[in-house]
């Protein structure tokens, strides 16, 4: 059922064997196992409370895992040994994710400059002429270029999510996660973030990215992967996902979309 | 009018000493305590309940006049009248400083705290340059408040005879039969009360950029 053969000769970015999680008594994720090769645009759709959102917090160690392996970049997170590591180590393997939130958590009393070039100061050592270049260059690519002395408060939500979207890409990551990155925001600012998220496609930007635009999903893709209860119910080709899916639970899912 | 004005500048002197001194030891112990109000040990978040229960729930009048003269009972030695004052204050301050760093900290959402870790900040980074500067434009309104209360309680420290303002006010009132000394001590609350709401004032339009 489940087809693996894309793109053989690229490594691999993330790998995740069945991975568990649970809340108290309650599993919420059960068994999941998926990867992603660089270059790769893996989406993650379902319904609220599948646990799409959970899992992407999980790797991002957001979370704690209660099982399975996760690997990142060839470093490991968590295995079955329970492998125990210092802060430093996780920090050094979280900076292999660069993670775009859905509500953007801009810190709202810096400057769009000091939310880029905070992080490449303070964590990568960068000399702060160097880190404010970084950070005009990519607030340039998200045609924010003349707002880097606002303060989050005096942009709209696109414009948040755009920034919010260069502080994660100004730390270089290897692959870029999005939790629902359009679900706070107005219907039509929502375009803004997609062709953002499309252009970064383009230039191989391994991303995965958690959402309910199937349109945009079957679009950027290049796995899709649809959860269920805490499962990954099926896993395909958009293709393959939205025009011949063979679990019932994602053609009762996707009907709700097609109307 | 001198013999009546330079007494009273020298209280006026204490008065402000008490108030700085205590300001500038309460406000970091307070922090301090709204962390260990949410440590991981339940022992330390018990006693820090219980102190804040105390420092709440009784008078400050008495509590300087325990930390004053519990030392002498105890270990037959005595703090000095200023320092044991100064200690009550901080002890009393910072108990109530807690409960609004508590409050302000709570305030702040955890994404904030979620966006630091995920771009490799240390808690201790998050914290002191991310959730701190916050945390204190939101309580600026409820600290102005404790502040001048802190002004008007300097008072209470004549108890244990130190000689503060309103103190040497009383003293030089019975000597002369006049309220004048009286009178000049409220005026001194007064613009000294006038001063603290005056910088509070400039703080809360300083960090006013942001919503």
């Amino acid at each position: 059922m489940i087809k693996e053969e894309y793109m053989e000769d690229k490594k691999y970015i993330i790998e995740v064997n069945h991975l568990e999680k649970s809340y108290g008594d309650t599993q919420v994720l059960k068994d999941i196992s998926f990867h992603v090769k660089e270059g790769e645009v893996l989406s993650i759709i379902g319904a609220s409370g599948s646990g799409k959102s959970t899992l992407l917090r999980a790797i991002n160690q957001l979370e704690t895992i209660e099982g399975g392996e996760v690997i990142i970049c060839s470093d490991t997170l968590c295995n079955n040994e329970k492998i125990q590591l210092n802060k430093d180590e996780k920090r050094k393997i979280q900076l292999h994710n660069g993670l775009v939130f859905q509500d953007f958590n801009l810190f709202p009393h810096w400057s769009i400059l000091r939310n880029i070039t905070e992080a490449l100061i303070y964590v990568l050592n960068k000399d702060k002429a160097e880190a404010k270049e970084i950070a005009l260059s990519l607030l340039d690519k998200m045609g924010l270029k003349d707002r880097y002395n606002s303060y989050p408060c005096q942009l709209s939500g696109g414009q948040k999510q755009r920034v919010s979207i260069a502080r994660a890409l100004a730390l270089k990551p290897n692959v870029l996660w999005f939790d629902e990155p359009t679900s706070a925001l107005d219907p039509e600012l929502t375009g803004e973030i997609l062709k953002v998220i499309k252009d970064l496609a383009k230039e191989n930007m391994t991303m995965v990215v958690v959402t309910h635009e199937m349109a945009f999903a079957k679009e950027i893709s290049d796995r899709v992967i649809f959860m269920d209860d805490g499962i990954i119910a099926e896993k395909g080709t958009p293709k393959e996902i939205f025009e011949t899916p063979k679990n019932p639970r994602t053609k009762q899912f996707l009907k709700r979309f097609s109307t | 009018m001198t013999q009546l004005l330079i007494p009273m500048l020298e209280g006026t002197l204490i008065s402000l000493k008490i108030f700085f001194f205590t300001l500038l030891f309460a406000l970091p112990l307070g922090l301090l305590v709204a962390q260990a109000k949410k440590s991981k040990f339940w022992i330390v978040r018990k006693i820090v309940n219980i102190y804040i229960m105390i420092m709440r729930g009784t008078p400050l009048i008495l509590q300087l006049i325990f930390v004053y003269f519990a030392p002498f009972y105890i270990f037959n030695t005595s703090l000095d009248r200023m320092n044991a004052a100064i200690v009550a204050y901080v002890i009393n301050y910072a108990a109530y400083f807690a409960e609004i760093y508590r409050g302000g900290i709570q305030s702040i959402d955890k994404g904030q705290y979620e966006a630091g870790k995920v771009l490799g900040f240390t808690k201790a980074h998050t914290f002191f340059h991310v959730v701190l500067p916050q945390v204190i434009k939101e309580i600026i309104p409820a600290m102005g408040n404790e502040v001048i209360t802190l002004v008007k309680d300097t008072a209470l420290a004549q108890t244990i005879g130190v000689a503060e303002v309103f103190r040497v006010a009383k003293t030089a009132s019975a000597r002369d039969f006049s309220t004048m000394p009286l009178f000049i001590a409220g005026v001194f609350y007064f613009i000294m009360n006038g001063v603290v709401s005056k910088v509070f004032e400039r703080i809360e339009k300083k960090l006013s950029y942001y919503d």
